[in-house]
């Protein structure tokens, strides 16, 4: 047979991106750009359509250089598809509403919420789909790959060399799809230094870096005031210590972000220790450096933890409990957010964690109907991964609750933990979500929903616990959600026959059915009772930013 | 400021001797004072809130309690400053505890 003769290019990616590097070379552009010159190097490098990924994570953010594409000219950039994991900076919006950008693939929008709901309403972006982070560090590889990305990196050498710091996070991830399709790399760096701590990104992968005029903005988003925590949150830890931590013995897992369970971070120290369950729960974690996790590492709960990114304040902590963290010759930690990912998808027992809203079938979603935030890592971690993986004692368990002795398969546990009530009286529990709402404003396929239902293995709240694993037909299952939905609309429509039974088989268990004296359940219990405490707990080592402290 | 009162059949609690006082009426919490009432087969409970309008919750919250509980021969005043139910259910299971000496 005779191979047909390939006559066409096979390289235009790369004959583009040296057309696009000659554009900068001819205007005087070197591999070092000065900040007054970034908003020519942008027009000059990208193109109309581009896909471009400019960093903005959960932490930390490429700022000066989305200011500086949000200032370029809607005549020479429009109709940019951003990929981004989290838009949080008023000027990944206006990217949007100054006409450059058109089309918008993410996981997160937190602050950016509210306007993003406007915007879509508005018509005047397009969604691609919301992601959770590892869907669309995967699709980086496979149809989302950016043209040009927009990065931020703590420090460069002469060379070009780049060194991220403790907020590794996306960086890799973004730097390799890009660099290695033909892509360019622009780099702001805090400062240019003689020489680096450690290389996080090679010089070969980058093509321009610009000194910024001030540091790259990082949030403290994982930082949690134990002063805020409250008593019924502290019941709400009791009862999750003790009916699921200590009856799957879960070593391996991850915590959402909340009072909720920062709560049992502290409680890990006090009330779990009390019960003997040092060394048997939560030793292994994919986790950010929480600092409401201090007093349970030094008290020595805690023998690893993988983190997504750093946190502002925790460095030096960090850096001085190397065999706890994973961190470089140099001392500094190394985040890598789609590594903890896997960890947290693959590796762990468990994820648990909070949300605004839950259906009867116990699916869960963040996004209502003024705001459009996304969700992140919690879809990823709170999901069973479902193909093959490792048998672990917690997994083995849950799955053989959900499918009897001789399941051959086990279950990741997914634990929602909620009060019945938010703010203002708003129920948690609802009969629909805005989700689906959401999904016809938003003109979506399927409701953003955060966490499926069918993943859920257990709910918690001050009204007890659900174990969905063991509720044998979709009604039990209703009923039994019902019947820890408190006072909410939803729980008293409950049939409080059904739910009896349901607590006489263990499916619902309150706090009373679990010997916990509620009298133990007050702030008292809790290792640290403010960021004080927790400065004293580290020795001094975690210097937390100015707003969390009042002394 | 509501003022609601409520009567609940229930079974008798273990007898408590001296009133007890659980909680601090302070914003988002409740103060709940226990003592022994005249009628062993009801607890009585009159409850003063500064949030208008939460009668049919304050019920269920209070009838749930019953339920749950011996609490029968008791007399209960609460004073709240707009609790959620679970921090009242809370501080009543804390209140009772207090008042029988231990766990029901």
């Amino acid at each position: 047979m005779n191979a047909p003769c390939s006559t066409g290019d096979w390289d235009t990616r790369r004959h583009g991106r040296l057309q696009r590097l000659e554009r900068a070379a001819a205007l005087g552009l070197a591999r070092r750009v000065e900040p007054g010159r970034v908003g020519e190097l942008l027009e000059a490098v990208i193109e109309p359509g581009d896909r471009v990924c400019l960093e903005g994570n959960n932490q930390k953010q490429a700022d000066f250089l989305a200011d500086t594409l949000a200032e370029c000219s809607p005549e020479r950039l429009h109709d940019l598809h951003m990929v981004q994991s989290v838009l949080a900076l008023p000027s990944h919006v206006d990217l949007f509403e100054r006409g450059i950008a058109r089309t918008l693939d993410f996981s997160f929008s937190g602050p950016q919420a509210g306007r993003l709901a406007r915007l879509v309403k508005d018509r005047r972006i397009e969604i691609g789909a919301i992601h959770t982070y590892l869907e669309l560090f995967g699709r980086y590889f496979v149809d989302l790959t950016p043209k040009v990305c927009l990065i931020a990196a703590h420090a460069a050498d002469a060379a070009g060399n780049l060194y991220t710091g403790p907020n590794t996070e996306d960086t890799p991830a973004i730097v390799e799809a890009t660099a290695f399709k033909g892509g360019i790399v622009i780099a702001q760096v805090n400062a240019l230094v003689a020489s680096l701590p450690r290389v996080d990104i090679p010089a070969d992968w980058v093509d321009f870096l610009v000194v910024a005029p001030r540091p790259h903005s990082i949030e403290p988003l994982f930082t949690r005031d134990p002063a805020q925590i409250t008593d019924v949150q502290v019941l709400m830890a009791m009862m999750a210590i003790q009916g699921i931590y200590a009856e799957y013995g879960v070593t391996r897992l991850n915590h959402g972000i909340g009072f909720d369970t920062a709560a049992i971070e502290l409680l890990l120290p006090t009330y779990a220790t009390e019960l003997g369950l040092k060394g048997k729960i939560c030793t292994h974690w994919a986790l950010n450096p929480h600092p409401t996790l201090i007093p349970a590492i030094e008290s020595g709960c805690v023998e690893s933890i993988h983190c997504f990114g750093s946190e502002v304040g925790m460095e030096n902590y960090v850096a001085a409990r190397s065999d706890i963290f994973f961190t470089g010759a140099d001392g500094s930690m190394r985040s890598n957010r789609a590594f903890s990912q896997t960890a947290g998808l693959y590796a762990c027992d468990m994820f648990i964690g909070s949300t605004l809203q839950i259906d009867l079938d116990g699916n869960s979603s963040t996004a209502t109907l003024d705001r459009i935030t996304g969700f992140g890592g919690a879809p990823n971690m709170g999901s069973d991964p479902h193909g093959r993986r490792h048998a672990s004692p917690a997994w083995l368990k849950a799955g053989r609750e959900a499918g009897g002795p001789n399941a051959v398969r086990g279950r990741k546990l997914v634990v929602q933990m909620v009060e019945t009530f938010r703010e203002h009286m708003t129920p948690v529990f609802v009969e629909e979500l805005d989700a689906w709402k959401l999904r016809e404003s938003m003109g979506l396929e399927l409701p953003p929903i955060m966490i499926y239902g069918d993943d859920v293995t257990h709910i918690v709240t001050e009204e007890g616990i659900a174990n969905l694993l063991r509720c044998r037909t979709p009604h039990e299952r209703e009923q039994a959600i019902r019947g820890i939905a408190g006072f909410t609309p939803a729980g008293m429509a409950r049939d409080r026959h059904m739910v009896e039974q349901l607590r006489n088989r263990g499916v619902i268990r309150r706090a009373e059915d679990m010997g916990i004296d509620p009298r133990q359940a007050t702030r008292d219990l809790l290792a640290a009772r403010s960021i004080k405490d927790l400065v004293r707990w580290s020795g001094g080592l975690y210097t937390p930013p100015a707003r969390f402290r009042n002394w | 400021m509501e003022i609601l009162e409520f009567r609940f059949t229930s079974q008798p609690a273990r007898q408590g001797v001296d009133a007890k006082l659980c909680g601090v009426v302070g914003s988002g919490n409740l103060e709940i004072l226990i003592q022994p009432g005249d009628d062993a087969r009801a607890c009585l409970v009159a409850v003063k809130t500064s949030a208008r309008g939460f009668g049919q919750i304050w019920e269920a919250v209070i009838a749930e309690f019953a339920n749950r509980h011996a609490v029968g021969g008791t007399r209960i005043a609460i004073n709240d400053m707009g609790a959620t139910p679970a921090v009242v259910t809370l501080r009543l299971g804390q209140a009772l505890c207090e008042y029988i000496g231990g766990v029901p």
